[in-house]
């Protein structure tokens, strides 16, 4: 675009060129400024985060408070792994866990069920895509409820299993539909020229069409796993002790309890939630494209 | 499909599909084999669905008629939930009313603000790759640790926040989430950072990329200056994904919870205690999941009467290409 208007002003009068040419560097500058401040409101509070998790307890508490650290606390992240009483190591640990036993859980089972509906013909089979599509609409606070009393009863209360087991019953309307639309893409070839050799119906998935699925599965992880390292109501309501915590509770519990130590602990706080928010920021920043294809993807399909 | 072709294809060729044939939807013994293992694979979303999802809204429908609490078993009570929920519970109104305070706020700001963002990350300048992933940062934190980072941000004394206030000459910056007056405000001002240049913006941004060049080269011929521009080009062919924006937000803005229960637990004195704090705390501090049950309905009513809205007046103003 600013090519286009540099050319048509270079083709006016000489002294109007001048001008235009002002305007376009005054406007660009100004667009550089303004992203600049922008850049400043977006990263300022991140970059301050950071700078609080290296300060000593005593800069915490200074006031006016010192924007950086005289030497910076390295130790702090040594140190807020092992508080008495703040089991912070078990918490990454059951993050971790969840996380992987949800991803794992909504790729499987995702991707088969989509396997189904995309490559199979059996009576109800699209109603069934039907009604997996309404369920978006209804918002979780229905069904939540219900799904409390369900795991009371089975006696799943303050264990992990409300948070994972659910992922593994089709992992959801969003992973279904995106693997869905992915799977139409393939040649139904392959699926043919598979079938004459004699392979099964599971071997088609898993040896042909789930490997070529590698770049909207790689989409549909990232997107899991923020989701999950991030739930928040799910643990809140199904774990009641700290040894079972994951980070997002953990945390929560972390700054509210202010008689664990008599010693100043908001250093340490920042420290944990920057351990709890970088494992986001580094997947997403490696699984950018396919984050981005899928935001974009989910976009479409409203 | 499946159906409609058995439909059109009366009377069915039995010829060795007998009874399981027709059940599922298939002739030949090679159509069986086939559809029943799409049966096999589609089964755990089948129980899925049943389990979490089918059972789920019809238990939740009936809870709220009942007066149910933990422990103990639910007993039929009529409609007396609502009855309560719309006539005696104190906090009813003021949550929904602080929920649409909230919504109104943030909607309109993160909305066009991701608008405003996406457009100038798609004027090409230098780096833009680098300020497209640092716009983003935010929305990858996650709830809790955004509401505690937020928490002493906006801390009225120490917090930085209030630090660079003083410093450009406000004598009293607000105290944010610490007084009645402000905390909705410093509430929505941790979502809308959150959010402005999340999933919002790179669906706008995907929609600016798609607006057709020569559009703005014809624009450009006929003289029409950046805003003209913008006016006429972008934000017609831009209706759609504003609009699906719009919907997203509202229904996000209606269900917020995460950051407004670590921030201030709902208060002070209930400044921001919103609906799904309210449904949260009947249900899981209080375990009135009768009750409960009746105010997550009315939560479920609300989104959908916004949604259907939405949909409906956008076609005022919607523009689908060639539509």
């Amino acid at each position: 675009m600013a090519v286009a208007q540099s050319t048509v002003s270079r083709a006016g009068a000489a002294q109007n060129s001048w001008i235009e040419w002002l305007k376009q560097l005054g406007g660009r500058t100004g667009l550089y400024l303004i992203t600049l401040f922008l850049a400043f409101i977006f990263g300022f509070p991140l970059f301050w985060t950071v700078m609080s998790s290296l300060k000593t307890p005593g800069e915490m508490a200074e006031f006016p408070p010192p924007w950086l650290p005289a030497i910076p606390q390295w130790e702090n992240y040594a140190q807020v792994l092992f508080l008495p009483r703040i089991p912070v190591t078990v918490w990454v640990w059951n993050s971790t866990l969840v996380t992987v036993l949800v991803t794992l859980g909504v790729l499987i089972t995702s991707s088969l069920v989509a396997y189904s509906f995309a490559r199979f013909e059996y009576r109800g089979r699209d109603f069934l895509f039907m009604i997996t599509l309404a369920t978006v609409m209804l918002p979780a606070q229905v069904t939540l409820i219900p799904q409390f009393v369900l795991f009371f009863n089975l006696g799943w209360m303050n264990s992990h299993l409300p948070l994972w087991v659910p992922a593994w019953f089709g992992g959801g309307a969003f992973a279904i539909f995106l693997m869905r639309q992915f799977f139409l893409t393939l040649p139904k070839d392959l699926d043919e020229a598979a079938l004459i050799d004699g392979a099964s119906y599971f071997r088609i998935f898993w040896s042909i069409l789930l490997p070529l699925c590698k770049p909207v599965l790689a989409t549909l992880a990232i997107i899991t796993m923020i989701d999950a390292w991030s739930d928040f109501l799910g643990p809140l309501i199904y774990l009641n002790s700290p040894e079972k915590f994951t980070l997002a509770v953990g945390l929560r519990f972390f700054v509210n309890a202010p008689d664990v130590s008599s010693e100043p602990m908001d250093h340490l706080i920042m420290a944990a939630c920057v351990m709890y928010m970088l494992p986001m920021m580094i997947i997403f920043f490696f699984g950018q494209r396919f984050f981005v294809q899928g935001i974009v993807m989910s976009g479409i399909k409203g | 499909m499946a159906v409609a072709q058995n439909q059109l294809n009366v009377p069915p060729v039995r010829v060795n599909g007998g009874l399981l044939g027709t059940i599922v939807g298939a002739k030949t013994k090679f159509q069986i084999r086939r559809a029943i293992w799409g049966y096999i694979f589609a089964l755990p979303w089948v129980l899925g669905l049943i389990i979490f999802w089918g059972g789920p809204i019809l238990a939740s429908i009936y809870y709220g008629f009942t007066h149910y609490e933990v422990p103990g078993s639910p007993r039929f009570i009529g409609l007396e939930n609502y009855v309560q929920a719309f006539t005696k519970d104190d906090l009813f109104w003021p949550s929904l009313s602080r929920t649409f305070q909230f919504t109104a706020m943030y909607v309109p700001v993160a909305v066009l603000g991701a608008l405003l963002l996406a457009v100038l990350l798609n004027q090409g300048l230098k780096g833009t790759t680098f300020f497209r992933t640092l716009f983003f940062m935010p929305h990858l934190i996650p709830a809790v640790a955004l509401a505690v980072l937020w928490i002493y941000l906006l801390q009225p004394k120490f917090g930085p926040i209030n630090q660079i206030l003083r410093g450009i000459g406000i004598e009293n910056p607000p105290n944010w989430l610490a007084a009645k007056s402000s905390a909705l405000y410093g509430v929505t001002l941790i979502n809308v950072w959150a959010a402005i240049g999340g999933n919002t913006m790179l669906i706008f941004l995907a929609g600016l990329q798609g607006v057709p060049r020569e559009l703005y080269e014809a624009a450009q011929m006929d003289g029409a200056g950046a805003w003209s521009k913008f006016r006429n080009v972008t934000l017609p062919l831009l209706t759609p994904t504003i609009f699906f924006n719009l919907v997203l937000a509202v229904i996000g803005a209606l269900k917020v919870f995460s950051t407004a229960w670590v921030a201030t637990q709902g208060g002070p004195s209930y400044a921001t205690w919103f609906f799904a704090l309210h449904i949260y705390t009947e249900a899981f501090q209080y375990f009135h999941l009768g009750y409960a049950s009746a105010l997550a309905w009315v939560l479920a009513v609300i989104l959908l009467i916004f949604t259907f809205i939405q949909v409906r007046t956008s076609r005022r103003w919607v523009h689908y290409e060639g539509g």
